[in-house]
């Protein structure tokens, strides 16, 4: 049995990281977790610039989930470079750089600046609810979509992944345009745009108004999501929404991912993803699924 | 190499402090290196409340393993009144001790302010029970006569009330007993809502005080990963490279002067 996954010519030791923003780069984490038993650790979104963020309150509880709009609070692709990318390559895990920007411009110079770096993988963030430029503008229309992969392709050095946002008519449409763009691999899904208000104080929950909902609550979506999105493209899909454990994130091979990201469950135990990974085993074992390749998109 | 878990703490006993205010001790191992000011995050057993709950810790009892938390039921199915239900050995999983605590070696030879607001007055106990200084004045705001924890305050230095409706100590906030009871302090430490803090931090940057504060914001993981609950800084943030610093990782106490609040 092997838990080994290839992604866009990069291999990972198992098919399970993180999803964007849930977990830093790691630092953080690596108290609660054994960064090495990770397939990869995925970033929080870097831009060219650091970013502020929103103001809070940022996060809010919704009912088997949560929302949030923190913004894409980073500390700009410099400091990015020099403190987190040398953390991360302590450890065997790979390296996926989450980019997030507000222009075309803006992707490119990150895109570009990585080039040069030791990381594995290039998520870019084309599906962000909470920023008001950029993000999710460009992951909205299957063109515009098209044209940033394909713009960010000209500097990558590494496999390029697209996030995909959920907050659009056809996930199949938004695959097939960046996978035409040249995208290496699709990540989805994004978070859904919601919004809560306090009946009390009769106003908004949220700083920014609306924010992205995720955790259990959106699974079954998600699992729709990568099931139509593995039918429309040849490229491989890292699943991700609401996987709190080992069935869900079997749920979403089984749906068509190759490998599955983790998000907002390392908010209610740091250590979810160990359990994960030791679940998935467990039920290759059980069911003789020989590779990971042999379960994906194992229902048709 | 992972060290840090959350682990499952055992209660060890509950009671009703007030109207909608609790009192609980857990069996944990957090309670070996707790600090005062530091917080736990508790989870609830209810799948659908999937955050933590950060709570701040109100006692520390080293040698028994134990920690005590008293917090506010904030309503009718929420993750807070589940709590409320524990009884003696049910489990709750917490994770913790989280945060920097108070800096108590910055008392020493002075008099002081331990100020408490409202749901921010627990913390200020186990800070009253280990500091050392000159002269301890401890000055606790509550919404009514039920001044829980007052009998406590009172074995662990000079305590002065205030209270919103007037029914006990003086009428008003924390600052009101301050002026009418012509009370001096060479450093304060505070916990309470934020236009609390935000007076006790004015009152010490005109004196000429050192303030540290506590703070609270919304949190999503309480371990500095999320990025939820920042507050505004007065210099570039190492970790951050903005003028922001994370409330659970960098705080929940910061010097007076280093935050906009």
């Amino acid at each position: 049995m092997d838990m080994k996954v290839n992604i866009a010519g990069v291999e990972w030791n198992n098919p399970v990281t993180v999803a964007s923003g849930t977990f830093g780069s790691g630092a953080e984490f690596a108290e609660y977790v054994d960064l090495n038993r990770l397939g990869a650790v995925t970033t929080k979104g870097v831009a060219n610039i650091p970013w502020t963020g929103n103001p809070t309150p940022r996060v809010a509880e919704v009912y088997g989930g949560m929302m949030n709009a923190v913004g894409l609070q980073n500390p700009g692709i410099d400091l990015f470079c020099e403190r987190d990318i040398p953390f991360l390559r302590q450890y065997d895990t790979k390296i996926i750089v989450n980019v997030c920007g507000k222009s075309v411009e803006d992707y490119c110079e990150v895109v570009e600046r990585l080039a040069g770096e030791d990381v594995d993988l290039l998520e870019i963030n084309i599906s962000c609810p909470n920023v008001k430029e950029g993000g999710i503008a460009f992951g909205q229309q299957p063109k515009a979509a098209e044209e940033i992969t394909r713009a960010v392709k000209k500097y990558a050095k590494q496999p390029i992944i697209m996030k995909l946002s959920p907050n659009v008519t056809s996930i199949a449409e938004m695959a097939k345009a960046v996978e035409a763009g040249g995208a290496d691999a699709v990540s989805l899904i994004n978070t859904l745009t919601g919004m809560k208000i306090d009946i009390d104080r009769k106003s908004f929950v949220l700083a920014n108004k609306t924010g992205g909902v995720s955790g259990p609550a959106i699974h079954p979506i998600a699992v729709r999501m990568v099931y139509e999105a593995a039918n429309a493209v040849s490229v491989p899909i890292i699943g991700m929404g609401g996987i709190a454990d080992a069935s869900d994130a079997i749920e979403m091979i089984l749906a068509g991912a190759s490998a599955v990201s983790v998000g907002t469950a390392n908010f209610f135990n740091p250590a979810v993803t160990m359990k994960i990974v030791d679940g998935i085993e467990a039920y290759m074992n059980k069911h003789h699924f020989e590779t990971v390749k042999e379960m994906t998109g194992f229902v048709k | 190499m992972a060290e840090k878990k959350r682990e499952m703490a055992v209660v060890a006993s509950q009671e009703q402090l007030a109207d909608g205010i609790f009192s609980m001790w857990i069996q944990t191992e957090a309670a070996k290196t707790a600090k005062p000011g530091q917080f736990i995050s508790m989870y609830t057993n209810d799948a659908a409340k999937l955050l933590p709950r950060p709570i701040s810790i109100c006692e520390i009892d080293a040698v028994e393993e134990r920690l005590r938390v008293v917090y506010r039921v904030t309503g009718e199915h929420t993750g807070t009144e589940e709590f409320s239900k524990l009884v003696e050995g049910d489990t709750i999983p917490i994770i913790g001790p989280l945060g920097n605590g108070f800096p108590l070696e910055k008392a020493e030879g002075k008099s002081v302010f331990l100020m408490g607001g409202g749901i921010g007055v627990p913390p200020i106990l186990e800070l009253a029970k280990q500091i050392r200084c000159e002269k301890t004045q401890i000055v606790v705001g509550y919404r009514d006569e039920q001044t829980f924890l007052k009998e406590q305050f009172e074995e662990n230095g000079k305590v002065y009330i205030s209270t919103e409706d007037g029914s006990a100590g003086t009428k008003g906030n924390v600052m009101d007993a301050i002026r009418e009871q012509g009370l001096k302090a060479d450093i304060i430490y505070a916990c309470g809502p934020t236009p609390m803090l935000r007076a006790i931090k004015a009152f010490a940057e005109e004196n000429g005080i050192t303030c540290y504060l506590s703070l609270e914001e919304r949190m999503a993981c309480g371990i500095g990963a999320c990025l939820a609950c920042v507050c505004q800084s007065k210099e570039k943030d190492h970790h951050s490279n903005v003028h922001n610093k994370r409330i659970c990782k960098d705080g929940p106490v910061f010097l007076s002067t280093e935050v906009e609040i």
